[in-house]
């Protein structure tokens, strides 16, 4: 019945609950294939609870999860990683102490087999500087592959999170509010960054900024207090008065 | 270039020392150089705070004295079986304990050190508070009599930098490069599709291999295998060694190593002879106060400065 290639990601009667508290309510969320998804909703609604759940960080009290229509509700976080289903977190997801290249090379450095050989030399790697450049000059970072991470701007760590989910070749990528706490100026560059990398893959993205929602999504999921309330084109959802009262002093916050 | 010069003078160094300096205390300095530097691949590479790593020093210390005195094995290879033992012991508590995190990863393995050591206690074969005494220092391949303390020295001086080549080998390998990010941020790694409780156990049976090697070397040294190595007190040694000579950096722990066994030396001489653990309190105080990133952290982030 679900099987329809359109969709990438589908989730049935999705749900999770806390200690009888439910996060997550019996979410149905269809992600249609080479698209740009959001997720809203209001603090709390529950939104990185699903990604929690999606990548199993957490594990679902009951539904399930689809992936290209097969099950992968059982899978482990890292078996879903391999599966092309690559997630950004929410607070910056980078590896601070290391440089900027290795931090995308660590996610290339999977594929040649030899992460668990202690005796090999690190230089070892250097075959895949080439192609953790490349990625770098993508977001804009190549001036600054041999830098520290610890010591960069918070758009730029944002950036480099974005290459380094590149590396892995996804063919899902979950961005967790990938514009949070940025200046006007940086927010403009990754959503450009975004929209170029978007093509021929697919995203689903939570997102606050609801300027950024309507320059990139196709479709809008919209989460309330762990149910989903409606879901549609942007233009659609965002004249539905009950998203304007959810979102009702939340949007100016 | 500078790197290999400084890496030659400090060969030079380690092979006139015992010319200058008494060759046991050396010896005794090097083991203690080997288990810090051993330590830090867990602490300072892979994150895991091991309250336990007595239990591997002080493991491998009885069985290569049990192997060396009891089955008559030539001390290569009691050695080597004292430091494969510490290696299976390293597995077992590591399996049982890498899944925790935090305090209660370094409560795990102290409980299980501490089980550890009931065992040395109640077990014939350690000589219980006496110790293992006597252990024959033998000869190395037949050829050289190591009951000379000379020829004890550069004979743990080739074990030490073999151990130590391993450790430093591991933190610059495509394994060291996986271990250092999952320390920087697991829940990220884990997303790259990396199984991180297999890279921290690899990381720790590694850690616990050398403590052993370490522990076992001593053994020989001293001819004496003891519940003073296993002992938890042993646990937090190599902890303020490796804070205080530098957590993360490849040689900090063996310059911790150094200044802590033969500032307790020195003491335990003299008149403060008695003060010996106030004294390490003070320094561990102080160290945790005013300089976080240990004695050669210090140094790397103040020579990263001036060239900035
Ligand atoms: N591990 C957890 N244990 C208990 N409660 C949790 C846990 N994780 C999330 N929650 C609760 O579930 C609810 C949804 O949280 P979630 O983080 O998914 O919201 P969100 O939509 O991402 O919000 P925000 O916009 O603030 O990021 C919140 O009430 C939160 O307190
Ligand atoms: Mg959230």
């Amino acid at each position: 019945m679900n099987a329809s290639g359109d969709f990438i990601l589908q989730t049935q009667k999705l749900t999770k609950g806390f200690l009888g508290f439910i996060a997550v309510d019996s979410v149905d969320l269809n992600v249609e294939r080479h698209t740009i998804h959001a997720l809203i909703g209001p603090n709390g609604a529950g939104k990185t609870t699903v990604f929690n759940l999606l990548t199993k960080f957490l594990t679902p009290s009951s539904g399930t999860i689809l992936l290209d229509g097969e099950d992968i509700t059982a899978a482990r976080p890292t078996q879903i990683a391999r599966r092309g289903v690559i997630r950004s977190f929410q607070i910056s997801a980078v590896f601070p102490h290391l440089t900027v290249r290795e931090n995308v090379r660590v996610a290339l450095q999977r594929q040649l087999g030899t992460s668990f050989h202690f005796w090999r030399a690190e230089s070892s790697l250097n075959v895949l500087n080439e192609r953790a450049e490349e990625l770098l000059d993508l977001v804009g970072l190549l001036r600054f592959a041999n830098d520290e991470v610890a010591d960069m701007s918070y758009g730029r760590k944002r950036a480099l999170e974005i290459a380094t989910t590149l590396a892995m070749e996804p063919k899902l990528m979950l961005l967790d509010e990938p514009t949070q706490g940025m200046g006007r100026e940086d927010v403009d560059r990754i959503t450009e960054l975004i929209r170029r990398v978007a093509k021929g893959r697919t995203i689903l993205m939570v997102e606050h900024n609801l300027g950024v929602v309507s320059t990139l999504c196709d479709r809008v999921t919209v989460l309330q207090r762990g149910a989903i309330l409606t879901e549609g084109a942007y233009a659609e959802v965002s004249s539905d008065p009950r998203v304007k009262e959810a979102y009702m002093g939340k949007s100016a916050a | 270039m500078k790197k290999y010069l400084a890496y030659a003078l400090l060969l030079t160094l380690l092979l006139v020392a015992p010319l200058l300096f008494y060759p046991v205390l050396l010896m005794k300095v090097l083991c203690f150089a080997l288990f810090a530097s051993a330590f830090n691949l867990i602490l300072g590479y892979g994150g895991l705070l091991s309250f336990g790593h007595a239990a591997f020093f002080g493991g491998a210390a009885y069985v290569t004295g049990h192997a060396i005195k009891v089955w008559g094995l030539p001390t290569e290879l009691g050695i080597l079986t004292g430091t494969a033992a510490a290696m299976v012991l390293g597995l077992l508590v590591g399996v049982l304990a890498i899944r925790r995190q935090g305090i209660y990863f370094a409560m795990i393995t102290l409980a299980l050190a501490q089980m550890v050591y009931f065992v040395f206690i109640r077990s014939g074969f350690t000589g219980g508070e006496n110790g293992l005494q006597g252990i024959p220092r033998g000869t190395f391949l037949g050829l050289v009599d190591l009951s000379n303390d000379r020829a004890m020295y550069y004979f743990v001086l080739g074990v030490c930098l073999l151990g130590f080549g391993v450790i430093a080998r591991a933190v610059h390998s495509p394994f060291g490069q996986v271990l250092r990010a999952i320390r920087d941020n697991e829940p990220r790694a884990t997303s790259l599709g990396y199984n991180i409780d297999r890279y921290k156990l690899l990381a720790f049976v590694i850690s616990a291999t050398i403590a052993g090697l370490a522990g076992a070397t001593k053994s020989v040294v001293f001819q004496l295998a003891s519940l003073t190595d296993a002992h938890w007190h042993m646990s937090g040694e190599v902890v303020l060694m490796t804070l205080l000579g530098g957590l993360g950096t490849i040689f900090g722990p063996a310059v911790g190593a150094s200044l802590i066994v033969t500032l307790q030396n020195t003491l335990s001489s003299g008149p403060l002879g008695a003060w010996v653990t106030v004294i390490m309190g003070l320094i561990f105080i102080i160290c945790v106060l005013a300089f976080r990133k240990g004695i050669v952290g210090e140094l790397q982030a103040a020579l990263r400065k001036s060239f900035n």
